[in-house]
């Protein structure tokens, strides 16, 4: 792979951007998983869907390109976690409740949208999936400056962040703005989300947020150790996954979860070996 | 200069049809070390939800710190444990310095960052409740009595002028909970902080507290712990609203 990724353009593209969603994936994963939300990122990639498709349809019925698949998903996916908030703070004791609610929607609107430009083609099926063929070199350009804002945000917003996903209401109290912290918040996942769909694929896209960090959660006491550990993890999926998917012509959606169920199984199997030998004083994190 | 941390003036609440807070009067004075008691259902979470601003109260008005509610700013005056942090997210993967910095987010603001001078300020408030040797554990690692101190820390971390606590003892052992009773002795008398602990365990608050308050709906009894152990049955039954026997603890 390595001689190829000198050769080819579209594949260094694809693995820089593996490398970039590899970061922000597990990075913002991490305060996904504490705060037990695993599956808005489930809920939002189903709305990045909705506006692929909505975007596929307007090329091909219409032929207007005023909303490129990649952005009409990213669009969709920024009002799909505006929705999930609202729902949110709209049925206070069930906070969950949005989520299925906007997964639902999703996918009644990409079914709706994908009929009607006339069914699945090759591209639904990379976006599905995710390909290593599919990054162009504007798509390299918004992931990159997604991944800066990203990163940027939540080093400047970390311990609002951090107080806010162990506990909200003492975090509050303390004066912090819980309102206006989830909000930035929400519109970063569904920005990561976005910009992971082309190499992961829509089904696949919660995968690489919640995987490396639930692995890393059984080998790490701290916070902060948890977020590196889960960046490692990340990106030894996406590393491996990428190359594996190259070099079998499978999409690499497939390969980097894989491997990163494989990483999750060794995490649990070291820590089970490990809390043997202490004589099982740790209590866990079940 | 008024002396008193927290003023409550005629305060009434009620979720939906049913009366939890009827013409509450209360006026928490500085360095006092109070205890509220009551009934379940009594309406002491409530009153500590009007007091930190969580509730907004159907009458009546609410002073902290001399000034009323809606121009309150020094949140971090006010350090708070709640009773949910026996339920926290056990799984969280903190630390215990992690866990107890939070407490500093606000303080420090937007936009900053911790500094050396911070990290101290954690690491001070770590032995304030004396659990330096945990300060790099994972606090879903530690006992019910060792994270209740953990939350203590970071209460105290803004280094409060006022705490409260609201049922902080439930879900700790025996022994804990002496250690946890001294350890509040001390923040009152060594470092001056004034404390609020609303508990079920009225022996322990009669031992310890310099003020005691009774809530019921309405505020039945205000007064030095002496005075609250020495009401008779029928005082108490009537406060309660059902029939109390009195078991005299021996310590």
């Amino acid at each position: 792979m390595l001689a190829d990724l000198l050769a080819f353009d579209f594949l260094r593209h694809t693995f820089i951007t593996g490398l970039l969603i590899g970061f922000i994936g597990p990075l913002l994963g991490a305060f996904i998983v504490v705060r037990r939300l695993s599956l808005i990122a489930d809920a939002l990639s189903h709305v990045t869907l909705a506006g692929i498709a909505f975007g596929l349809l307007l090329e091909k019925r219409f032929a207007i390109f005023i909303l490129p698949p990649f952005y009409g998903g990213m669009a969709f996916s920024v009002i799909g976690a505006l929705l999930i908030e609202k729902l949110r703070s709209l049925y206070h004791s069930y906070q969950e409740i949005g989520i299925p609610i906007i997964l639902s929607g999703g996918v009644g609107l990409s079914v709706i949208f994908i009929s009607l430009a006339n069914g699945f083609n090759n591209d639904l099926f990379n976006y599905l999936f995710g390909s290593v063929s599919a990054v162009s070199r504007n798509d390299l350009l918004t992931i990159t400056g997604i991944t800066m804002i990203v990163t940027i945000i939540i080093i400047l917003f970390y311990k609002e962040f951090m107080a806010l996903s162990f506990d909200e209401e003492h975090a509050t109290i303390s004066g912090i703005h819980a309102k206006a912290i989830h909000f930035m918040f929400i519109v970063l996942t569904a920005l990561v989300i976005a910009a992971s769909i082309r190499i992961v694929g829509v089904l696949l896209v919660s995968a690489l947020m919640t995987l490396p960090v639930a692995a890393a959660m059984r080998l790490t006491k701290g916070f902060k150790q948890t977020i590196i550990v889960s960046i490692i993890f990340g990106e030894i999926a996406v590393i491996i996954g990428l190359i594996t998917g190259y070099y079998f012509s499978i999409p690499p959606g497939g390969t980097i979860v894989m491997v990163s169920i494989i990483i999750l199984l060794l995490s649990i199997l070291k820590k089970s070996k490990t809390t043997g030998h202490n004589g099982g004083v740790q209590h866990g994190y079940e | 200069m008024t002396n008193s941390i927290i003023s409550l003036k005629h305060i009434d609440y009620s979720y939906e049809d049913k009366t939890v807070l009827q013409d509450v009067n209360l006026e928490l004075e500085r360095g006092v070390f109070m205890g509220m008691v009551g009934p379940n259902g009594g309406g002491k979470t409530t009153l500590i939800k009007i007091m930190l601003g969580i509730l907004k109260p159907d009458n009546g008005s609410v002073s902290l710190f001399g000034k009323p509610m809606d121009r309150f700013k020094d949140w971090t005056k006010i350090g708070f444990v709640s009773q949910k942090s026996n339920s926290f997210n056990k799984g969280f993967p903190a630390t215990v310095r992690e866990v107890v910095s939070m407490g500093l987010a606000a303080k420090v603001g937007y936009l900053k960052f911790f500094n050396k001078h911070h990290k101290e300020k954690v690491m001070h408030a770590i032995r304030q409740v004396g659990m330096e040797d945990y300060a790099d554990a994972s606090i879903g690692n530690l006992s019910g009595g060792q994270q209740q101190r953990v939350f203590i820390a970071r209460a105290l971390v803004n280094d409060p002028e006022l705490l409260i606590l609201d049922e902080p003892t439930v879900g700790v052992d025996y022994q804990n909970v002496r250690r946890f009773y001294d350890l509040l002795h001390q923040l009152n008398q060594n470092d001056q902080i004034t404390l609020l602990l609303v508990t079920h365990d009225t022996g322990a608050m009669t031992e310890h507290a310099t003020d005691i308050v009774c809530l019921n709906k309405e505020l039945h009894f205000h007064g030095e712990p002496e005075k609250y152990t020495s009401l008779t049955e029928a005082d108490l039954s009537r406060i309660y609203g059902h029939p109390v026997h009195v078991v005299k603890h021996d310590h």
